[in-house]
Order: C-alpha cells, then sequence, then structure tokens
C-alpha cells in the first residue's frame, strides 16, 4: 500500500469513527480509534483510577479514628469502594495500554515518577474528623458532577464503569452528609470543627474542577475531550453547577462560605466569585502541594515492601 | 437446653459478660489491624477483598458490644472506645503491630505476617464460632450464626494466599516461616477464656479450650501436609494472657488511635 493509499484509509477510518460518534455510538476496547483519541482516554482514565487509588489515604488515615462503630463501618465501607473503582478504571486503562505493551506495573511507575497526576484535591492534608465528612460530602459531591458529565462518553467501558461509580458516589455523598450534619448539629466545638474544614477545603473545592481554560496552566484536555464526546461540559459549566447544588445546602446547615464575594448574578445568571490562587494549583500538579509527596511515600513504600509478594505471586502462577 | 438465667444469678451473667468482652475484643483490635493495612496491600484486588474482611470483623465487633450493651454494661460505642487498656480481654496476637511504622508515616507493614495471623486467627474464630452456635446464651448462638457465614469466605481467603505464598519463592517461604513462628509465639493466649473460663465452661456458653484446641489442629492439619510442615505446637503461655488483663503496650497506642476522635467528646452525637 502506498503512503497515500494509507493516508486516504486512515481519513475514511477517522470519517467514519467521528461519523459513529456524532451518532451517539459507543467505541469498544478493540474497535479502530484515532490515536488522539486513545491517548486522551489513556490520560483521562488511568488519571482517574490513580486519583480513586490515591483518594483512599486521606481518608483512610481516619477509618480507625472514625468516633463510633457505626462511623467507622461507614468509612469502611467507603474506601473500600473508592479501591474498587480505582481497580474497575484501571483495568479499563489497561485494555486501552494493551497496543503499547504496557500493564499496571508501568502506571504504577508513571505515578512514582510524577508521568502519571492523580487528582489535585487528594494532595491536601486531611487534619479533622470533619475533613474526613467533608470529603465524603463536597469532594464526593464535586466527583459526581465531573462524572456525569462522561457518564454518556463515547468510550463505552468507561461509560459503563462510570455508570457503577456514580451509583455508589451517591451513597457516599450520603455518608458524608451524615458526618456532616452531625457534626453541624453537634457541640459548639463540633461546629467549630466543621466550619474550620470548610474554610480549609474551599479554595480545594474551587481548584477541584480545574481552570477555566489553558491560560492558567498553558493546556487544557478540555477541548480534545469535548471534540470526541468524552465529556460535554467545560470545567467552568461544572464549577457552576457545583455552586448551585451546593451553596444553598452549606447555607442551610448555617456555615459561612469563606468568600464574601460569592454572588449569584442573576442578570448573567451566573455565580461570581473569588479566584482560587491558580499559582498553588500549578505547584500541586507538579506533585508539590502540601501532601503530595507524603501521599506518594505510602505508596512507593508499600510497592517497594510488597515486592516479595508480587514475585512470589508471578512465581505461583507458572 | 434450659435457659440460662442472668438476672438472679450474677455469677452466670459475670460468666457471659466475660465471653463476651473476649469475642468483642478480638475483633475490635484484629479489625484495626487490618484497617491499618488499608490502600497498602499488595495490589489493589486485595486491597478491595480484605478490606472487606476488616469492615465485616469491626461488624462482628459491634454484634458483640452490642450484646453487652443489652446486658446493661453500657452503651457499645463507650465500650469499644473508652475502656483502657488493662480492662480489654482481647487475645496478645491481635495487638500487635502490621510491623515497622505506623500506618500515617513510612508503614513497612509484614504481609507474611498479615496472612498468617489472619488465617490463624480466623481459623480459631471459625471453631469458636461453631461452638458458639450452640450456646446456651440464646443471643449469642443467634449472633454466632449471622457471622458463620462471612466466616466461610474470610478463613477460605487466608488459606488461598497461605498455601500460596508457603508453595512459590524461597525468600516467600522464609518469610511465611518466620512469621509462622511470629504468630505461634503469641498463640497461647487465643483459645484460653481466662480466669472465668471454668464458669464460662460450666454454663455452656462455649466448649472448653482443649476441645476447641483440637478442633483447630484437625482443621490445620491437611493445610500443614500440603506444605509439609509439622503443625506448629500452640504453647502453653504466652507472654501475657489478655484474656487476664495483660497486655503489651502496642495495644495502649492502637486504643489511642481507635479513640481519638470520640475521646474528644463521648457525650457528643457523632
Amino acid at each position: 500500500m502506498s503512503i497515500l493509499e494509507k493516508e486516504l484509509e486512515e481519513h475514511e477510518q477517522l470519517e467514519q469513527f467521528m461519523a459513529r460518534i456524532e451518532a451517539g455510538d459507543k467505541i469498544e476496547a478493540d474497535d479502530w480509534m484515532p490515536e488522539e483519541y486513545r491517548i486522551a482516554l489513556i490520560k483521562l482514565i488511568s488519571m482517574h483510577g490513580i486519583s480513586e487509588i490515591m483518594g483512599a489515604l486521606p481518608e483512610k488515615e481516619w477509618v480507625p479514628k472514625a468516633p463510633s462503630l457505626r462511623r467507622k463501618l461507614g468509612i469502611m465501607a467507603k474506601v473500600q469502594d473508592e479501591m474498587g473503582h480505582g481497580q474497575l478504571l484501571l483495568r479499563v486503562a489497561e485494555d486501552l495500554l494493551k497496543p503499547y505493551g504496557k500493564d499496571r506495573d508501568d502506571l504504577m511507575q508513571d505515578l512514582f515518577t510524577g508521568k502519571l497526576k492523580f487528582h489535585n484535591v487528594f494532595h491536601m492534608p486531611a487534619k479533622t474528623w470533619a475533613d474526613a465528612g467533608l470529603i465524603g460530602w463536597l469532594v464526593d459531591g464535586a466527583a459526581i458532577i465531573t462524572q456525569t458529565n462522561m457518564l454518556n462518553s463515547s468510550y463505552g467501558p468507561y461509560s459503563r464503569a462510570l455508570h457503577r461509580i456514580c451509583a455508589e458516589e451517591v451513597f457516599h455523598a450520603h455518608h458524608g452528609e451524615s458526618i456532616i450534619m452531625a457534626l453541624a448539629e453537634g457541640t459548639e466545638e463540633q461546629r467549630q470543627m466543621l466550619q474550620e474544614s470548610l474554610n480549609e477545603w474551599w479554595e480545594a473545592l474551587l481548584m477541584f474542577f480545574g481552570p477555566a481554560n489553558s491560560d492558567t496552566t498553558g493546556s487544557s484536555k478540555q477541548d480534545i475531550t469535548i471534540k470526541y464526546k468524552i465529556r460535554t461540559s467545560t470545567n467552568e459549566e461544572l464549577r457552576q453547577s457545583f455552586f448551585t447544588k451546593y451553596v444553598p445546602r452549606i447555607l442551610s446547615l448555617g456555615l459561612t462560605i469563606p468568600d464574601p464575594t460569592l454572588r449569584f448574578d442573576e442578570e448573567q445568571k451566573v455565580w461570581i466569585y473569588q479566584q482560587p490562587d491558580w499559582s498553588k494549583f500549578k505547584q500541586i500538579i507538579m506533585n508539590n502541594g502540601p501532601r503530595s509527596q507524603a501521599r506518594l511515600n505510602l505508596r512507593r513504600v508499600s510497592y517497594e515492601t510488597n515486592a516479595w509478594v508480587r514475585e512470589a505471586l508471578s512465581a505461583a502462577a507458572i | 437446653m434450659t435457659e440460662l438465667n442472668l438476672t438472679t444469678a450474677p455469677e452466670n451473667k459475670e460468666a457471659v459478660v466475660s465471653l463476651l468482652f473476649q469475642l468483642a475484643d478480638d475483633d475490635f483490635l484484629y479489625s484495626f489491624r487490618g484497617s491499618e493495612w488499608l490502600g497498602l496491600a499488595p495490589h489493589i484486588e486485595e486491597d478491595v477483598a480484605s478490606s472487606s474482611i476488616s469492615q465485616d470483623s469491626m461488624g462482628h465487633a459491634a454484634m458483640f458490644y452490642q450484646l453487652l450493651e443489652e446486658l446493661g454494661l453500657g452503651s457499645a460505642d463507650s465500650l469499644a472506645h473508652l475502656r483502657p487498656a488493662k480492662e480489654r480481654k482481647n487475645c496478645i496476637l491481635v495487638e500487635r503491630p502490621n510491623g515497622e511504622g505506623d500506618y500515617m508515616n513510612v508503614p513497612k507493614f509484614d504481609w507474611a505476617y498479615a496472612v498468617v495471623r489472619n488465617y490463624f486467627y480466623t481459623a480459631a474464630k471459625k471453631v469458636k464460632i461453631e461452638s458458639l452456635k450452640n450456646s446456651s446464651y440464646d443471643p449469642l448462638a443467634k449472633v454466632a450464626l449471622k457471622i458463620n457465614i462471612e466466616l466461610y469466605y474470610h478463613l477460605l481467603h487466608w488459606k488461598t494466599w497461605f498455601i500460596q505464598l508457603f508453595n512459590s519463592t524461597e525468600e516467600a517461604r522464609e518469610r511465611m516461616q518466620s512469621a509462622v513462628d511470629r504468630v505461634m509465639k503469641d498463640f497461647g493466649d487465643v483459645f484460653s477464656l481466662g480466669a472465668d473460663g471454668e464458669q464460662i465452661v460450666r454454663l455452656g456458653l462455649i466448649e472448653e479450650e482443649k476441645v476447641l484446641v483440637q478442633r483447630w489442629k484437625a482443621q490445620m492439619k491437611p493445610v500443614f501436609e500440603s506444605i509439609h510442615l509439622p503443625i506448629p505446637e500452640i504453647p502453653s503461655r504466652t507472654e501475657a494472657n489478655g484474656r487476664n488483663f495483660e497486655h503489651t503496650e502496642d495495644l495502649e497506642s492502637a486504643i489511642a488511635t481507635l479513640s481519638e476522635v470520640y475521646r474528644l467528646d463521648p457525650a457528643a452525637t457523632w
């Protein structure tokens, strides 16, 4: 086949592919897909998967400390779900990685070297029990918003995984909300603990959705993911949905949102708010956030300490 | 069997309470050690599986503490969180740390120790729960019935790991052997019923230690044969007998972690 013929064929494949996507078809793991699409999916899904796993760490700190038997059971179940989501997503990513001869071990190595990022929100410290509750309520709440945005993703395996994950995330948000409600209706100290937690996490919650455009970090995957119908809304649209859903709920608990400029502009129909310090965001995504290295180190140490187990398992499999 | 009368015979109640504390404290600490592994297991699939086991075990502890609450000993939460180490009746095996370091900083946990401890402990628990299904204390027999179903899977899980690691690399076998030695050294009080043992057995709450130990050995025999090792002897004495409130310092730090938030305000609703 000449180069020209090959180019023509690829052009045709791409046209057919785009036509399928436009028609709302689902792309499956073994279907032809453009390299750009595959790479975008690998980045997105492996980051999502590894974030679920790294995201278990801040909450895990509070699992043994949860303040009642019921809360201990609840948070144990929740963190276990997160690990389960990580597993589900990494399997989807592994299928996409096959043509490159890569597997989970490569993903772990990429995490350790910083090539594979984990979500910016999980670089923050969880200092109190209220933080554990807030993560369940608002971080999972934010996650539901971004994941719902991709629920009908053009990539079938991801879309199916997200359907399952979102169903469980709803339980998580209830788990978090229940912890928060108990604190909000509790003693003066409990309410104070909750307010401090909100103050601490507000900026991280805004950063959760990422910058509005590529001006902040120099690049953004939003355009590609929207073009291929992997997602529908922009980062800013998602952040606005978060305000709409959660600002009234936060205020109804008698909490103060640490942004005096926050208001809904009736004319423009948008929330006006104080931008987070995006230079912090840039630091975080370079793994220089407050807990970035400590959490990576936890993973690294456990990976190294357990190396003999993986060796033993592969020996037993032969 | 006639119903056990606890209201007119305080010594009967004492025996029931003593046994319930042994069972509750065992699972509470066992689950804690398991939950410290959360996110750090050898692979993600195992993390999901073993955290499910820790969760079940915390559920079992909660059921036992609930039975104590129903006997008027105080709320299940305060029994679990507020009792100091010197009032605990768990065996010392479950209070031992998972390895060097703690779960927050550089935890160099030992998976071989985890597998052996979890397998031997679960096998012992299964023997006890089978016996408790016929306990003269009906509420306990009912709880045993519920727990028994979940234990089947726990046991299968740890047995699979145990055999697999013993039958793999030389390094794995060495690590496993060393873990067996360490676990067995602490195994002396696992089946002990403590100072109230005689009364506990006489009332038919559970069968006697000797019988339970024999069943455990019989259960372990084919497994040890398959890895070509003799069944290790259960020591008659251990460093401490947890059933009689003797513990190591590791229990104190474990309880401090477990109750850190609860102790901020035990009267508050969390």
